[in-house]
């Protein structure tokens, strides 16, 4: 297809014919990639805000770590801290403790040039696509906007660019010219895409990416991110509140509660086996498509609601909703512990 | 089991910029007491525009009803005279908004709100009385200290909070429909799943009927008894829950059933979108509004709008392809 498909290391667009094939390159890959540095890695990150002088503590101690070309989910509800902490990977937050490495690197001992290329491989695409697009600006200036602020393609080669983007993301080159407001919002949710993609990322934030969409339309969303994932291996940190969405795209997931991570694992065994008491009732409050399993299942309801993040819970921050609370949650916050190979879980009685 | 409330080929138009939006293209329904109905379609498709209908709700100074009736114990509620419709509105069907952070008054308390439509049905109680029951009610709908929140004001609540409040003052007049537009879309995943328990509840405890207006199938595969699926200003399909998931007819409802990601979903198997978009519905537009986007569609689909087949008592389906003299229709 494009060019933008060039430099990906080709362990990275393994797709083998039959499902052995495929698993056997996917576990080559996989080993690989666990000797090479991860692309972003996230130590005990910490993002304070101070608001009527008392601290807000968004994100509070978390570490991940994402490979090239993997999808890393990150779950929860809303004040969780996971659109935070997408904002502080790109440095659009502040963070207040903790590092962040891009290959290894602390973007904080980044020089400002330096910074300037971590943008570049480094997208992200928005929630809102009704807020996220320049009403002022064509479709093209829109997708053509990080070309010219990183001084890549000029010129009839910009055109050229922009017209391979909106092919890319499945819109027709003539809409180029056209104002967002003229585009349905699927339609504006590829130019934020096409957008993001311009600069050929190695790296993508996805922010909520189809929650504002139409049932039908978030397929054709999902779809699009996938196959382009595919095709160019890129990285997604993949936010959202939707479990059904983030199993579908996701690689490895770790779910938020008040600014902690309380369990991370790869995405078959969390739905398989999650041993968070927070994990399992966002699973069983997943309304199924399926009214004869939805009447079999064990429905946990949580009481209450997540408590204030000015002032979290001195132990476990999910003890005031946990149903298995004992009286060592209340005063002592656990550590992520393993459990299985590649899952941990924050929880004193997992 | 008696209808309770009849809707019959329901038109409604809007003047938006001297256009023409015909939001409802004649929909007709019907709820029956006791049952919780849903109602789903995409954003657009007038679900919540005949929710207001139902509540004459809608701005009379825009939108027109230009044909159709809605039957509530044997009157018709479009012919009611705006003091007699008050007397409906609240008290015998109410409604829960979608937006709990806006449809509530900012500036008065939340106990004030619960007695205010209460009192309003009954004159003749005293303010000591309404209170009380107020109280019980924001106790019974899972507000914690009810006696304090009585005195908040709505911007004191999170947005679950204020969905519980909302469901109290819908509640509080003991209407037999409630009509729930949404009720949990602006909510998070725990929330939701509280607010639907709390709605369960309120239907088999005092067997009220609840119209359920939702996008997502999973909330109604989760609540409803039966629902029907809107396209366009029109419902294009109708059965009991279980029906219309395990053998959905219409191409629409299957699309959307594809398109949404399962638990049960695997990583590499792909959804299957609806392409395309909705219509403009300020076109008129011959045939049947969905056959654009529909992969089997038949050439008399763009010609003539499908009248409504009925596959058997229960289910009923507005598409050419289950015609019972379609050749292809073996079944």
């Amino acid at each position: 297809m494009s060019p933008v498909g060039e430099n990906i290391p080709k362990i990275l667009t393994i797709r083998g014919k039959s499902p052995e094939m495929q698993e056997n390159a996917l576990n080559n890959s996989d080993t690989i990639l666990a000797k090479m540095p991860p692309l972003i890695s996230v130590e005990e990150l910490r993002v304070h805000y101070l608001s009527d002088k008392r601290s807000l503590k968004a994100v509070d101690g978390i570490s991940f770590s994402l490979h090239e070309g993997k999808t890393l989910g990150l779950v929860g509800e809303s004040g969780c801290g996971k659109s935070t902490t997408g904002k502080a990977v790109l440095q659009l937050e502040q963070p207040t403790g903790g590092k962040i490495l891009f290959r290894g690197t602390d973007l904080a001992l980044m020089s400002s040039k330096e910074l300037f290329a971590f943008r570049r491989e480094s997208q992200m695409i928005f929630q809102d696509p009704y807020a996220s697009l320049n009403p002022r600006m064509t479709a093209g200036d829109i997708i053509a906007e990080p070309l010219d602020i990183h001084r890549l393609e000029k010129g009839s080669q910009r055109t050229t660019r922009i017209h391979e983007l909106l092919q890319l993301v499945g819109l027709s080159p003539h809409l180029a010219s056209r104002f967002p407001h003229e585009f349905s919002g699927g339609q504006r949710q590829r130019i934020g895409i096409a957008r993001a993609l311009a600069v050929r990322p190695r790296f993508i934030v996805c922010d909520e990416p189809i929650s504002a969409l139409d049932v039908s339309v978030q397929a054709q969303i999902i779809n699009l991110l996938k196959s382009l994932q595919e095709e160019m291996g890129i990285a997604y940190l993949f936010i959202t509140h939707d479990l059904r969405v983030v199993k579908y795209l996701s690689t490895e997931i770790a779910v938020m509660y008040l600014g902690h991570i309380v369990e991370s694992a790869p995405t078959e065994e969390l739905y398989k086996n999650p041993a968070h008491p927070y994990t399992q009732a966002l699973l069983a409050a997943i309304p199924l498509p399926d009214p004869v399993q939805e009447r079999k299942r064990n429905r946990i309801v949580l009481k209450d609601e997540v408590p204030s993040p000015y002032a979290p819970p001195p132990g476990c921050v999910f003890c005031t909703r946990c149903p298995f609370a004992q009286p060592i949650c209340q005063t002592e916050r656990p550590v992520m512990r393993q459990i299985a190979s590649a899952h941990y879980a924050a929880c004193h009685f997992a | 089991m008696s209808n309770l409330l009849e809707v019959e080929d329901l038109h409604i138009c809007f003047s938006v910029l001297g256009q023409e939006v015909h939001a409802l293209r004649g929909i007709n329904f019907t709820l029956r007491k006791g049952e919780i109905l849903g109602i789903a379609g995409e954003s657009g498709c007038g679900k919540s525009v005949a929710a207001k209908a139902i509540m004459r709700l809608l701005p009379a100074h825009s939108s027109s009803v230009s044909q159709g009736k809605i039957f509530y114990n044997g009157q018709n509620l479009l012919k009611l005279s705006e003091a007699e419709m008050r007397s409906v509105r609240g008290k015998e069907i109410a409604m829960i908004f979608q937006d709990p952070m806006t449809s509530l008054n900012p500036t008065k308390t939340i106990g004030a709100q619960v007695m205010e439509g209460y009192c309003l049905h009954r004159p003749e109680i005293k303010k000591q009385e309404a209170k009380h029951y107020a109280i019980e009610l924001l106790r019974q709908v899972g507000i914690p200290q009810p006696e304090e929140r009585f005195l908040a004001y709505p911007h004191l609540f999170s947005g679950g909070m204020r969905q519980r409040a909302m469901i109290a003052l819908a509640i509080a007049s003991e209407p037999k429909i409630l009509l729930a537009d949404e009720p949990t879309t602006a909510l998070d995943v725990t929330i939701q799943a509280q607010i639907l328990d709390l709605l369960r509840k309120i239907a088999q405890e005092n067997g009220t009927s609840i119209i359920l207006i939702t996008h997502d199938l999973s909330v109604i595969a989760n609540m409803c008894d039966r629902v029907a699926i809107m396209y366009a200003g029109k419902i294009v399909e109708e059965a009991p829950v279980d029906v219309l998931f395990k053998t959905p007819r219409h191409p629409y409802t299957q699309g959307l059933l594809h398109s949404i990601p399962r638990l049960d979903t695997p990583r590499d198997h792909p959804l299957v979108p609806i392409e395309g978009r909705p219509p403009n519905l300020t076109k008129t537009f011959s045939g049947c509004a969905f056959c654009p986007r529909c992969s089997s569609a038949l050439r008399i689909c763009t010609a003539n709008d499908p009248p409504y087949i009925s596959c058997d008592t229960e289910h009923h389906v507005a598409c050419w392809r289950e015609h019972p003299q379609n050749p292809h229709n073996q079944g």
